[in-house]
């Protein structure tokens, strides 16, 4: 198999424009132009969709408020009031990941979530984030948060290393998810793809299959966009009220 | 694979750092205000139309309530207005009754006296006439007129055996 022609290649990264600041490399990638892209769509979306709002809205309108209220419930549901000042963040992320995930269902799209260096950026802005709040709100008191309450003393040099271990972690299963679900589905469907054309007329069941599975990777586009906000509300939750 | 590949990081990290930065400030001072201030103007106006729809609620309830009332009054008067009717008739009935009744009984009383009377008249014919034809009787019988006192004694004792 050419190199070109691996179920991989979609993942490549292709500089479009090289560019150099200093030694860095600031390259205009086929992923950095889909992520500008994605801010434009977000944007056109939201903003021009509430151009004119109406008191009774429209279907344009009645999407943007959609995703703003199902955010909104979302972060109250989980995070509670004290939410509210990190809306803009966590509707931004979901907005992000969900736009970005879609674009990559568009062919010849490039999708960025499918890099584990992009999503683990992500993660680890939420993981620093998160920490940095818990530590601004409880001060020391944060580190209570590794020793559950209710725990004999006996179990602590057991359970405060697992504690501290799985709160560590979170990041890498953050990140991991997003982008081994992206990467799993686009290589699976590049696959069956190249079944089509070499398996001649029977080449109609791989398209089938092709075809479902495109639709269940755009429900997994919504799904892991929604994974990833409410991991995220989550971990605010904790930093905010520790247990 | 190339998700693997160290060169790519930076630039991927940069653009990912400036378009996501960008996106959170337009989402976080034009968008999401933006659709809070319509979201909230909504939810505004439906509390002030449920308050509106109170208050008429609350308006009709005091028409209601004012209706029936004067209803009530109303009903009042037409009952008193009823009675003091039926006693003003009643009364009315009873004094024009008893004037018949009085009219009634003083014309009986006259009749009956003016029978009494009749009766009276015919009874003293009738004696006068029993008595003369007693006294013929008698006259035919003994060939000698009796004593008209003593026929008429006689007539007027018989008579009243008779109960007349």
């Amino acid at each position: 198999m050419a190199a070109d022609q691996s179920p991989l290649a979609q993942f490549e990264i292709k500089r479009w424009v090289p560019i150099e600041i200093g030694n860095v490399d600031v390259s205009l990638t086929n992923s950095s132009a889909f992520m500008v892209l994605t801010v434009i769509a977000v944007s056109a979306f939201l903003i021009l969709g509430m151009r004119r709002p109406a008191m009774v809205p429209g279907r344009w309108q009645s999407m943007v408020e959609l995703s703003y209220v199902f955010i909104a419930s979302l972060v109250k549901d989980t995070v509670g009031t004290e939410g509210r000042t990190y809306f803009p963040f966590i509707f931004t992320v979901f907005m992000f990941v969900l736009v970005g995930n879609l674009f990559g269902m568009v062919p010849y799209g490039f999708t960025f979530t499918s890099h584990i260096i992009v999503t683990f950026t992500m993660a680890m802005v939420v993981f620093l984030g998160v920490t940095a709040i818990a530590l601004k709100k409880h001060k020391m008191r944060f580190f209570t948060f590794f020793m559950p309450p209710g725990v004999p003393l006996i179990m602590a040099p057991l359970l405060v290393p697992i504690e501290i271990i799985s709160y560590l972690s979170r990041p890498m299963s953050l990140s991991v998810r997003l982008f081994a679900n992206m990467l799993a589905g686009h290589t699976l469907l590049k696959v069956f793809a190249g079944f089509v054309v070499t398996l001649g007329l029977f080449g109609v069941f791989p398209l089938a299959f092709v075809v479902a599975l495109t639709g269940l990777e755009i429900v997994i586009a919504f799904l892991q966009a929604f994974v990833f906000t409410i991991l995220t509300c989550l971990y605010l939750n904790d930093a905010l009220h520790l247990h | 694979m190339p998700q693997l590949d160290v060169n790519t990081f930076l630039p991927q990290v940069v653009w990912l750092v400036i378009t996501f930065t960008a996106l959170y400030l337009l989402m976080w001072r034009v968008a999401v205000p933006r659709i809070a201030d319509v979201l909230e103007a909504r939810q505004r106006r439906i509390e002030d139309n449920l308050d509106k729809a109170q208050e008429s609620k609350k308006e009709a309830e005091q028409t209601l309530a004012a209706y029936e009332q004067a209803m009530n009054e109303a009903r009042a008067g037409a009952n008193t207005h009823i009675t003091e009717a039926t006693a003003r008739m009643s009364g009315e009935a009873a004094e024009r009754e008893a004037e018949l009744a009085l009219d009634l009984s003083a014309r009986i009383t006259a009749a009956e006296d003016e029978i009494a009377k009749a009766v009276d008249d015919a009874m003293d014919n009738i004696r006068a006439a029993t008595i003369e034809v007693a006294a013929a009787v008698l006259e035919r019988l003994t060939g000698e007129a009796p004593a008209e006192k003593d026929v008429a004694k006689a007539v007027t004792k018989v008579l009243k055996s008779e109960g007349r």
